[in-house]
């Protein structure tokens, strides 16, 4: 749908888990979710984030494939593996920085969240946005989005000195203008 | 060649060649195709047709005898290396009998590797690839040579010997 953007805000998620159930049914990878919703800090904090594809506008996974697999489409969205270069390497599920390309081991292929192509580029709604009771995820114009919340889009994202601008947007708080993740502080796994 | 492949200059040739989006991808189209079908038959043309017109304008070689060997100096069964008609052309002789010299080039026909004498086979051999020729005409007589070698044509003046021509058989020809 032309002038649609997808927006994910982790602060309404509610982790019911409906988008994950809803990517499962689609056809083209029928029992298999493309989305996935994670509990942030599961010991102290109840809140859920899901982790769509963030279609980046130079994407990592792309960057570090040795077989030429995975492609930009014009639209921005970064497809899923092409079954007959892939070579399940898995580069690109540790190099990208939102954990999002899942390797299938029984396809021997890469797969991934493609912002449900076979829906959205004939002009309609992905499925976990259709779903979504608490529009967590949505997919609608950019002039609604900045009716109707409070909380402002971005889509620039910090993780160390790497910067990623991406297609889809996250809501964060007024007055912020990227999102900082501090790779080393997440991959501290000793003390408190 | 960018008016062939119409490439672009501002990207390496990996990205080119390997681009990330769809939309960058260079496929080889049915023009372009066609142009790379038609250059190249012309090119392949245009070099069959001067190979002809080289073969037709060249004539006869001339060979300048000249004295390879003394009869004194190889015993029978004994082989001597030398060098006909120019300077880089590695011939072998033999002495079959107390009469008969047999010089062949020392190039291969296969690979042009260097063949030599074995004297208890009797038989030139290419040791790359085991390609053995008759030691009486120089005809194959086994392994990957295409053609016999080339016959030296040695005559015995005296003491001296004395190479004359060279023979370029093709393939099935009789020495």
């Amino acid at each position: 749908m032309f002038g649609y953007e997808f927006y994910v805000d982790p602060s309404r998620c509610i982790g019911c888990k409906a988008c994950e159930n809803a990517c499962a049914e689609c056809d083209t990878h029928r029992g298999t979710s493309m989305i996935h919703v994670d509990f942030i800090d599961r010991a102290s904090s109840i809140a859920t984030v899901p982790t769509v594809c963030m279609h980046c506008d130079d994407p990592t996974c792309a960057e570090v494939c040795p077989a030429d697999a995975i492609k930009k489409t014009e639209d921005g969205i970064v497809q899923s593996a092409l079954k007959p270069r892939c070579v399940a390497c898995s580069n690109c599920v540790l190099a990208c920085p939102f954990g999002v390309p899942k390797m299938m081991p029984k396809l021997e292929q890469m797969m991934k969240c493609d912002m449900c192509y076979d829906r959205t580029s004939i002009g309609k709604r992905p499925m976990c946005a259709t779903v979504c009771p608490s529009q967590a995820l949505a997919y609608v114009t950019p002039d609604r989005i900045a009716r109707e919340r409070r909380e402002v889009p971005t889509n620039v994202f910090f993780f160390g000195r790497q910067r990623v601008t991406t297609k889809v947007a996250y809501m964060v708080p007024p007055a912020r203008e990227s999102v900082m993740v501090d790779v080393v502080d997440y991959m501290w796994e000793g003390g408190s | 060649m960018k008016w062939l492949f119409g490439r672009r200059r501002d990207t390496p040739l990996w990205r080119d060649e390997f681009a990330i989006s769809t939309a960058d991808e260079r496929y080889v189209n049915r023009r372009q195709f066609a142009k790379f079908l038609v250059l190249t038959s012309v090119g392949m043309f245009v070099g069959n047709a001067w190979i002809l017109l080289r073969s037709w304008w060249r004539g006869e070689p001339v060979f300048l005898p000249a004295t390879v060997g003394r009869v004194s100096e190889l015993p029978v069964g004994g082989v001597k290396l030398f060098n006909y008609p120019g300077e880089r052309d590695a011939c072998i002789l033999v002495r079959l009998a107390e009469d008969r010299f047999v010089a062949y080039s020392q190039k291969c026909t296969h690979l042009s590797c260097a063949v030599y004498y074995a004297r208890e086979k009797g038989r030139l051999e290419c040791p790359c690839h085991e390609g053995y020729f008759a030691i009486e005409d120089g005809s194959v007589l086994q392994g990957p040579p295409p053609r016999p070698l080339p016959k030296v044509v040695v005559e015995r003046r005296g003491d001296d010997l004395i190479a004359t021509a060279v023979y370029v058989r093709p393939q099935g020809t009789p020495a």
